[in-house]
């Protein structure tokens, strides 16, 4: 498989915080990642910086050999990496079918996902089209969140603690589309606090602690007490 | 017979002061930004019609087609290089830098056109009335109410049922959601000042017109502007239609009793609507 | 930092004692002007303690000012008492004027609040042309001689050996000048006082002092009242050396606003010395500019907004940046040194 984003070194501050310790990271063509780790590990900060939303100070980033550090937020949308924020960040004053249009803003050309494609994958954002995105339930909104996401076509999409708040039968409904999101052709990674969602849709997983990747493998060479203690620290303290 | 006469000027009247408005309620309503030099825009607007009108022999009517386009790329100036880069949590920069540049604008169109007071010429239109039985109106105050409800009515549409329209309100509602999404929140906020200001334009239009203005009204134009957004509602534009009307018939009818009276009129119904109705008369939901 | 700021204080005094015995060692027109300075430094800094440190963004002060005006020329010409009294009317009046306007304006926030102090001004304007017996929209002039009746004049007439006119140019230009000292001390001590801080506190994060018990809505109406009334007394002994009102001089956005504005945001808004430094700059502006007329307001705004695109805290701001040299300090702060230390890392799991 080839690589299809590669994050070398990637450092980055909030103010006098720094958040991140120089990130390794290598996504293939068509591969899923799931990293995980507790609050604070840094895994968001992660996603923010891949994305040109939050300001790395050293690495680079790179999607198909192209180097993106450092571009703004919308410029790396247009190369092909999309964003399921955390808190799915819905737009209150746009309806569910405006909030999946939105997302095809700066979209040129056709690709697979289309607002029936969407609209199929998950068929209540169809049935509640009109709604304002805000009026839905949690679960549904992170599919709304999703869909948006999806109608950019990306190359990557990069979905942040989808299962946050969450009842687990409706993180299981949500996950259940993944293996169609996989099928269209898109790479994904997933921040996950749910290691057994982690372990179940990943083909690899790292965990992160305190800014920097403390393990990694794949999910069955993974065991319970490695993960266990990387993601609690328990050798490290 | 004569209250309705005047609550029928008063309407009319009502539609310049919505038009005065509309552009400063599409800006507050997609960045939070309060332009306090959007009057002195409009006297701006006013020369430029004028200018164009003299120069090349054009009806105003027609001058303001070349007017247009002129303030938009103005608009999309003033935003990218100056109001963009002050935009933020701090209310101050904005609008220091806005009530500097209304003096400069002001000072700048006295050193330009000197302070005599100017017109811009409609030709017979302007005489032209129309009579509806129990009231008689003219056709150039109904030409300019109008306008207003159609330049509303277009906004709306534009808000909406447009893609631009769609980036105007996410980028309103999420700034760095919207970046995610491809938009470009500064390149939004320039066309969205760019818009005001041709709004702007077709307000100088019936301005210039319908009475004389020199360089130094453009502040008193802010203020009705201002009354009738709050009136109406944050973020609301037919709520800021509706504002211009109740501040044009508040004034109306303040200056049938006395004419010394007519604006002090206007500003008394705003204290009295905001302290009644401190959102405005239709205030947004999610606000 | 140390070495200086005894040799700082120093020279303020002895600035601070020139002008002081001015009217017995220069001519009048040099007081007249002065005295126009002063007023401008009063009002920036009632204005930079509304906006610089309350938040506050005013463009209402005109109605202060007038309000302070037109109750001074009531007490005169239609009470009967002497300028100085009026004066204080005035004063008293622009602070109860300040009550409704408050409960009207602190509905509006942040930038709306602006305009909804603009639109009170206009509407004190208006009604004051209203008033006829002073005037009502053409204004009117103190009666003949009147400033030379004034209590005081004639012991300063006989103190510097000068005309009336000058004595009582000299006894209204010494009032302003202890009206901006009183203004300068009682700033800076209410500034570095629990309240003042408090005030600070709300301006760079207002739920945070609103978490430790600071009533923001409390303080801020406090810091209006009190403005309005050091706004009051200045547009008030203004107008007495001016002579004459219309409700459309005293209540002038451009003259009693928009300057100060200027004046302050130029000078560095949000820092005590900030008035004084714009202040002197306005002046040796106008001065350079005087035969350009509007070209004058034009640099004005230019500067301004300038100011507010790369230096947001004005000229003293950039001083104190560049020296670390700050004559007034506001914050009880902790030595340089203690600021470049590594915080410790913080823990995140």
């Amino acid at each position: 498989m080839r690589a299809l984003l590669q994050i070398a070194g990637l450092t980055a501050h909030y103010g006098d915080f720094q958040a991140l310790f120089g990130v390794d990271l290598t996504l293939d063509e068509g591969a899923t990642v799931a990293i995980i780790g507790a609050n604070g590990a840094g895994k968001t900060t992660l996603m923010r910086a891949i994305t040109g939303v939050a300001k790395v100070s050293a690495g680079s980033v790179t999607l198909a050999g192209d180097a993106i550090t450092r571009l703004p937020a919308p410029d790396i949308l247009t190369r092909g990496i999309a964003m399921v924020p955390e808190g799915r960040r819905l737009f209150p004053s746009l309806t569910v079918e405006e909030n999946l249009l939105i997302g095809a803003h700066a979209r040129k050309g056709n690709g697979f996902w289309t607002l029936e494609k969407v609209q199929t994958l998950f068929p209540i954002l169809k049935e509640r089209r009109h709604s304002p995105g805000t009026a839905l339930s949690g679960g549904q909104q992170q599919m709304v969140a999703i869909g948006r996401a999806l109608m950019s076509n990306p190359r990557v999409l990069l979905c942040d603690e989808l299962s946050l708040g969450l009842a687990p039968v409706v993180i299981k409904e949500i996950y259940a589309a993944f293996p169609q999101i996989k099928d269209s052709g898109t790479s994904i990674i997933v921040v996950e606090q749910d290691i057994g969602q982690a372990l179940r849709v990943a083909d690899h997983v790292h965990c992160m602690m305190e800014g920097r990747i403390t393990l990694s493998g794949r999910p069955a060479e993974l065991s319970r007490d490695a993960i266990h203690d990387a993601y609690f620290g328990v050798s490290h303290a | 017979m004569m209250l309705i006469d005047t609550l029928a000027q008063g309407l009319l009247l009502g539609g310049l002061y919505a038009l005065f408005a509309a552009g400063l309620s599409l800006v507050f309503g997609i960045m939070r930004l309060v332009n306090l030099a959007h009057g002195d825009l409009i006297i701006l607007a006013a020369y430029l019609i004028l200018t164009i009108a003299t120069v090349t022999g054009l009806h105003p009517f027609l001058a303001v087609v070349l007017a247009a386009p002129v303030m938009f790329a103005l608009g999309w100036l003033l935003q990218t290089h100056l109001l963009n880069r002050v935009l933020g949590t701090d209310i101050l920069p904005p609008l220091l830098v806005t009530f500097g540049l209304s003096v400069v604008i002001q000072n700048g169109l006295l050193s330009g056109f000197t302070a005599d007071s100017q017109k811009l010429t409609a030709g017979s239109i302007e005489a032209a009335s129309v009579s509806l039985g129990f009231v008689t109106l003219g056709v150039m105050p109904l030409l300019t109410f109008a306008s207003a409800v159609a330049v509303v009515f277009a906004l709306n549409q534009l808000f909406y049922r447009t893609a631009l329209g769609r980036a105007f309100r996410a980028t309103s509602d999420d700034q760095v959601t919207a970046q995610l999404m491809g938009i470009r929140p500064q390149n939004i906020f320039a066309i969205a000042t760019g818009i005001a200001l041709v709004v702007a334009t077709i307000a100088a239009l019936y301005l210039g017109t319908r009475a004389n203005f020199d360089p130094s009204i453009g502040p008193a134009r802010l203020l009705y502007a201002f009354e009738a957004v709050i009136i109406g509602g944050l973020g609301s534009l037919w709520g800021t239609l509706a504002g211009g009307i109740v501040i044009g018939m508040a004034q109306a009818v303040g200056a049938s009793i006395n004419p010394e009276w007519q604006i002090l009129s206007g500003h008394i119904a705003f204290v009295i609507v905001l302290l009644f109705r401190p959102r405005g008369l239709f205030p947004r939901a999610n606000d | 930092m140390t070495l200086s700021r005894p040799l700082g204080l120093g020279l303020a005094f002895a600035a601070l004692a020139l002008l002081y015995a001015l009217p017995a060692i220069a001519p009048r027109a040099v007081v007249q002007d002065l005295f126009g300075i002063l007023t401008l430094l009063v009002l920036a800094m009632n204005w930079n303690m509304l906006a610089g440190f309350a938040g506050l963004v005013s463009v209402g002060q005109q109605a202060f000012v007038g309000i302070g005006a037109y109750a001074m020329f009531a007490a005169i010409i239609l009470m009967g008492l002497d300028p100085l009294v009026g004066v204080l009317i005035g004063g008293v009046a622009a602070a109860v004027f300040a009550i409704p306007m408050a409960f009207f304006a602190f509905r509006l926030n942040g930038a709306y609040f602006a305009i909804g102090t603009w639109v009170v001004a206009d509407i004190a304007r208006l009604g004051i042309s209203q008033w006829k017996a002073l005037g009502g929209g053409t204004g009117t002039s103190l009666p003949k001689g009147t400033a030379k009746e004034m209590a005081f004049v004639e012991q300063i007439k006989a103190l510097l050996d000068v005309s009336s006119a000058a004595a009582a140019d000299a006894l209204t230009y010494w009032l302003m000048l202890s009206l901006a000292v009183a203004m300068l001390v009682a700033a800076y001590v209410f500034l570095r006082s629990r309240m003042g801080l408090g005030l600070q506190a709300i301006r760079d994060n207002e739920n945070a002092a609103r978490s430790v018990g600071v009533d923001p809505v409390k303080l801020k109406a406090l810091v209006f009242l009190l403005t309005a009334f050091g706004t009051g007394l200045c547009g008030a002994l203004a107008f007495i050396q001016i002579t004459r009102v219309t409700p459309d001089a005293a209540f002038s956005v451009i003259d009693w606003t928009a300057f100060v504005i200027f004046i302050t945001v130029i000078g560095g808004i949000g820092t005590l010395p900030g008035p004084i430094v714009g202040v002197i700059v306005f002046y040796a502006l106008q001065r350079a500019l005087a035969d350009y007329g509007t070209i004058y307001l034009i640099v004005l705004g230019c500067l301004g907004i300038a100011v507010m695109l790369f230096a947001r805290r004005g000229l003293w701001g950039m001083f104190t940046d560049r020296t670390g040299l700050d004559l007034l300090p506001l914050t009880h702060r902790p030595p340089r040194l203690a600021a470049l230390q590594p915080k410790p890392a913080r823990s995140t799991v």
